[in-house]
């Protein structure tokens, strides 16, 4: 009797678990989103740079930016959010249940995210790759020599199957040391537990300028992954998906185009430049077609300026992440990052 | 007619309230109507779940457990390599939290029983001691004190500065390096010995009970046993020629290599549940023996029994009726408990689980397997426990 009544105890538990996945919301997600005059928008837990809370206690950062882009877009207003702090697990069943209207979390953008597990990626608007940082008194100048070492990885991310595919194709064994979070993986590293450290580059930046000996250590040449990372939402709405794709090529294409923080209110009035003008609103009803205000891009870019202010003033050269553009400079600058154009 | 039919209707209502004023038929009801409910309840929600999931566009299912795992674990009790399925990570996982789970629940049972005997010591010094730990290991988290002693165990010697113990042993930060032993032809006789050994010991111990009982003559069957476990075996390796060869570790460009080697997470995971679960057991060791009457000790020596002997034969064995009960819930505390190791790195069943639910987005699988997984272990710790309970208890006439 008692073998039974825990047993239908573990049924229960295991349908409240489930619990979590209801009430998906599949169409209508911008008349959600006005009617309750909130974005829900999920983001890390913490990641200097990328989402962390200023002396105000306001949430902010590269990631963050993004969200406030959008909620200016579709509500006029870049406080209108409410921010869900999310781990690498939870990200997605919040997503897929609906508690979250939109994830701008450092996610790559996989074939098994995008087809499997249902959810349309906006873009992209970091490039990232997997490198890994060691001592410079190991002596060596390349992630092809690590032959036997022991690696650190902070657990929880597509990491794990980079590093177990590089070790595998280049015929190496490694030790893995999977750990939680970044604090312990650190310490573990430091204390030479593990010989290397890996996670995504940007990552590694941060981690190394937090060391007390940041010219102790190198970070290896090889980028053993491509990390593509970006917004995503629920597949099956793509008036959604829409919206928030073009909210995020309005903010690359007005770094493109010089339009700015400081003088989006300006080049709004009207310019001799026609896609500046119909991204702007000023010509054309772009905003309409998208079912928003004609003004939803100036709204975007005032929330936070276009891409590459955002990303100097969080992850840029002048924060203590020191990030170089690289990749993610705009293409005419040889970079990857390109947007269609509005017409 | 109309008042024959009256009488009817009262003669029904107050069958229906007798009913209601019958206290079996009233728990009857009351436990179906519970019943039902629950059962409703939980209909609901499995519904609502498969029906939002189908909205959802989600499947669920197992057929992922087949699909390559593509990462590494550190420790393997079974060979595993990174493209095993995730099914085969899962079973490594487990391995991993049953091996910690039994060293655990081995040692903190030394250890609690050894404290709780010693805070009733009559010395001073010693019971205040033991005291002081049980009151600062059980106040202080579990997760608090398995990153405590990782944290030590990773300040030990780098690789470099390995200390040699000799015999191929190497310790540092990474773990103990040990040789590992290779058996060849002829090692299936030295197994075969140790088995004979153990049965000539339960032989001889049974033989020896009963000739106690009969002569109340005593026989060393404690020295017997381990000189026969220990020395047959021992005696066939060596008639064989030794027939072991050994894997010595090597120091290679980064780490010791061959071998086997003991993760410090492990090790770290294991002092800490031991330590702290220990604390547990040793209060309950302690009020199982107070709860045996002082009547039982003083009968015990008036019939000439040695204080040992008081303890071992007439206290411990009615403090074991108090205490199994309780010490149970020790034993799945930590089986519990284990599942902390993902702070520092000791590939469980839910670490590995957790790369899995990353790697596939399969959560409400994998928490499924975890829930069932830690629900299977309990009930079959409590199932064993059970059963010695009713082994040991008390036989009444």
């Amino acid at each position: 009797m008692q073998t039974k009544f825990m047993l239908s105890a573990f049924a229960a538990a295991a349908a409240f678990g489930a619990v979590g996945l209801s009430a998906g919301a599949q169409a209508g997600t911008l008349q959600d989103v006005q009617s309750a005059g909130v974005l829900k928008c999920g983001i890390n837990t913490g990641i200097p740079g990328f989402a962390f809370t200023d002396d105000a206690g306001t949430w902010q950062g590269f990631d963050v930016a993004y969200c406030r882009a959008l909620a200016a877009a579709v509500l006029g207003d870049s406080d209108k959010i409410e921010f869900v702090n999310l781990t690498g697990n939870q990200r997605f069943p919040a997503l897929a249940s609906g508690e979250i209207d939109v994830l701008s979390r450092n996610t790559t953008w996989t074939f098994s995210r995008d087809v499997d597990l249902g959810f349309t990626f906006l873009g992209v608007n970091y490039y990232d790759g997997q490198g890994f940082i060691g001592r410079r008194s190991l002596g060596i100048g390349s992630a092809t020599e690590l032959d036997g070492a022991s690696v650190c990885i902070q657990t929880g991310t597509t990491t794990e199957l980079n590093l177990a595919d590089f070790f595998r194709v280049n015929g190496m064994d490694f030790e893995p040391v999977p750990i939680e979070t970044n604090e312990e993986a650190r310490t573990a590293y430091l204390a030479e537990r593990c010989d290397v450290y890996t996670t995504d580059a940007s990552g590694l930046a941060a981690t190394k300028s937090a060391f007390d000996d940041p010219d102790a250590h190198i970070v290896f040449p090889e980028i053993v992954s491509k990390e593509p990372l970006g917004p995503l939402v629920r597949q099956g709405d793509d008036e959604w998906a829409d919206i928030g794709r073009w909210t995020l090529n309005v903010l690359i294409n007005a770094e493109e185009l010089g339009v700015t923080q400081a003088n989006v209110e300006q080049l709004a009035a009207g310019t001799d430049n026609p896609e500046i003008n119909r991204m702007l609103g000023s010509e054309g009803e772009f905003g309409e077609l998208l079912g928003l205000s004609g003004d939803w891009a100036v709204a975007a870019i005032k929330a936070g300026g276009n891409y590459g202010e955002i990303f100097e003033r969080f992850v840029g050269t002048g924060t203590p992440l020191g990030l170089q553009r690289g990749l993610n400079a705009l293409w005419t600058s040889g970079g990857l990052i390109y947007a269609p154009p509005l017409r | 007619m109309a008042a024959a039919a009256g009488i009817d209707n009262e003669a029904k209502s107050t069958n229906v309230l007798r009913l209601w004023t019958d206290e079996r038929a009233r728990g009857v009801i009351l436990q179906v109507v519970v019943l039902v409910s629950l059962a409703a309840f939980i209909a609901m929600i499995v519904s609502n779940t498969l029906a939002n999931l189908e909205r959802a566009g989600l499947d669920v299912g197992f057929g992922f457990l087949d699909n390559p795992a593509f990462f590494e674990i550190n420790q393997k009790l079974i060979s595993y390599s990174s493209t095993s399925s995730y099914g085969r990570a899962l079973i490594v996982g487990l391995l991993n939290t049953l091996l910690v789970a039994a060293m655990g629940i081995v040692t903190a049972t030394i250890v609690g029983f050894s404290a709780g005997v010693l805070r009733l010591s009559p010395n001073w010094l010693v019971s205040r001691l033991v005291a002081t730990y049980v009151e600062t290991i059980r106040n202080i988290p579990v997760l608090l004190q398995i990153i405590f002693w990782w944290t030590i165990l990773i300040e030990l010697p780098k690789v470099a500065d390995s200390v040699v113990i000799g015999g191929g042993i190497y310790l540092n930060n990474r773990g103990v390096r040990l040789p590992a032993p290779i058996l060849e032809a002829g090692f299936g006789w030295v197994f075969f010995a140790f088995l004979l050994a153990v049965v000539a010991t339960i032989m001889i111990a049974t033989w020896a009970h009963r000739r106690h009982d009969k002569s109340g003559q005593t026989f060393p069957v404690f020295w017997v046993g381990l000189g026969l476990i220990i020395g047959l075996p021992l005696a066939t390796h060596f008639a064989l020629g030794q027939p072991v060869s050994w894997d010595v570790p090597v120091k290679q460009r980064f780490n010791y290599t061959g071998g086997f080697n003991i993760v410090p997470e492990l090790v770290a995971l294991w002092f800490a549940l031991s330590v702290y679960t220990g604390a547990f057991i040793s209060e309950i060791v302690r009020s199982g023996i107070m709860a045996v009457s002082k009547g039982q000790t003083e009968a015990a020596s008036a019939l000439g029994l040695r204080s040992g002997q008081t303890m071992r034969l007439v206290v411990i064995p009615q403090a074991l009726r108090v205490i199994i009960p309780p010490l149970t819930s020790q034993y799945l505390n930590l089986t519990k408990n284990s599942s902390l190791a993902i702070a520092i790195g000791y590939q469980d069943v839910v670490a590995t689980g957790n790369i899995i639910l990353n790697q596939s987005g399969r959560s409400l699988e994998i928490v499924g397997i975890w829930m069932l997984i830690y629900l299977s272990l309990s009930l079959l710790t409590s199932a064993f426990m059970n059963w010695y309970n009713k082994h040991i208890s008390l036989v009444e006439r």
